[in-house]
């Protein structure tokens, strides 16, 4: 039991490292991006946008990894929703107000393929 | 003043982002995940969105921007509840830890 | 037929945020399309239709039922982030079984959101003969029927009761 504990703080240790420099990377430096120059906070809007890809690239770990067929579509869920505020974003940083059309046709398609593939997981058809 | 308290906006809704992920990594099964992950990712997109709100102003953009947070919030948790349901239906286990399962309990008859 | 004009009233309001600034070409197609929702999905949204004319409902979902429900949701995340972060993992999590009195639609659908939006709950199944519902628990504090159903569903049940019973 001991040991479990131990080996569980260390695993903690070794991720919270390994977070605390990709966020130092992403925060160090301003990163090239293909935004309009003019805007007086968007040094912040893309390192955030930054910030995002990377809890996005933590919900394809899921998807990658997950044990049973619930997992992904929980992932597959939380991606759907987090896109929405990638795209929330890229209106603000663009400055185009088409992409948040983009986040709201996403959130529809997203809910109606969740509710499919849990009745699919569940294993029943969809006269009820 | 106002894109400044939208841009703090903005930065709350990515760390409870990457909260609701880091949860979805570290919880250990599908229920637990289920709860971190709906709660803390709808919550920081609805900032997200409402902090754009704040920044565009009232344009077409941020009339947009509210809509689909109401959608959101309504959306989610019917999703949520969805998977959980049809999960347990499925026959996807309790973590080992877990303490009491009355679901499994009252549904031994029906099965 | 009341609640076919609800909902055509509805549509269109929705249609003309969504095409905002609204001018007339907007709103003619608005209209059009708005009818013909109302048309086909009339009865089924809107059963009990005089329900909506009692204005003090709107008055206790706006004071009661808005500022427990964002407060709730603003306690959950920072509980959800506090479980996540630290290094122990301290959850304690099953199925418990919880009583409501509720009985129309909406309001069990609105307890049902609400329950999973606030700290540590989550709705797994709903039972409407019984009037029962189960919830996982992510840190379990009472395995009984009553005690979990006094944590749980009491904040939420007197006010919902108000509004849409």
């Amino acid at each position: 039991m001991a040991t479990n504990k131990t080996m569980k703080k260390r695993s903690w240790l070794i991720g919270a490292i390994v977070l605390a420099a990709i966020l130092l990377l992403i925060l160090a430096r301003p990163l090239p991006f293909l935004f309009y120059p003019d805007l007086p906070y968007l040094a912040l809007l893309g390192r955030a946008l930054y910030i995002i890809i990377l809890a996005c690239f933590m919900c394809l770990y899921r998807i990658f990894k997950g044990p049973t067929g619930a997992d992904r579509i929980v992932a597959i869920d939380i991606l759907g929703i987090m896109i929405v505020g990638l795209c929330a974003i890229l209106t603000i940083s663009t400055a185009r107000p088409w992409y948040i059309d983009i986040g709201i046709a996403w959130a529809l398609q997203s809910f109606i393929s969740t509710l499919a593939l849990s009745k699919y997981l569940e294993g029943r058809g969809f006269e009820e | 003043m106002i894109d400044f308290i939208g841009l703090i906006f903005i930065c709350i809704g990515f760390a409870f982002d990457v909260f609701g992920c880091l949860g979805l990594v570290r919880l250990p099964d599908v229920y637990n995940r289920l709860q971190a992950a709906t709660k803390c990712v709808t919550l920081g997109t609805c900032s997200i969105l409402f902090g754009t709100f704040l920044v565009v102003g009232v344009t077409s953009a941020g009339i947009k921007a509210l809509l689909c947070m109401v959608f959101l919030i309504l959306t989610s948790p019917v999703a949520a509840h969805a998977v959980a349901r049809g999960a347990h239906r499925s026959g996807v286990k309790l973590w080992a830890g877990s303490v009491i399962d009355k679901y499994a309990e009252d549904r031994e008859g029906e099965v | 037929m009341k609640s076919r004009i609800i909902l055509f009233l509805v549509a269109l309001l929705v249609w003309s945020l969504l095409s905002w600034v609204p001018d007339w070409q907007h709103l003619l197609v608005g209209i059009f399309v708005a009818w013909f929702v109302a048309f086909i999905t009339g009865d089924l949204f809107i059963r009990r239709a005089h329900v909506l004319k009692h204005f003090s409902r709107y008055w206790y979902f706006v004071s009661l039922y808005l500022p427990t429900f964002l407060w709730e949701c603003l306690k959950a995340n920072l509980d959800v982030a506090f479980r996540v972060l630290h290094p122990n993992l301290p959850i304690n999590p099953g199925i418990v079984k919880v009583n409501t009195s509720l009985k129309s639609d909406t309001a069990l659908t609105f307890l049902a959101n609400s329950i999973t939006l606030t700290p540590g709950t989550l709705t797994v199944d709903i039972d409407k003969d019984n009037n029962v519902l189960y919830v996982h628990w992510i840190d379990v504090q009472a395995k009984d029927v009553e005690s979990a159903t006094k944590i749980v569903v009491e904040r939420f049940e007197n006010i919902l009761r108000r509004i849409f019973d």
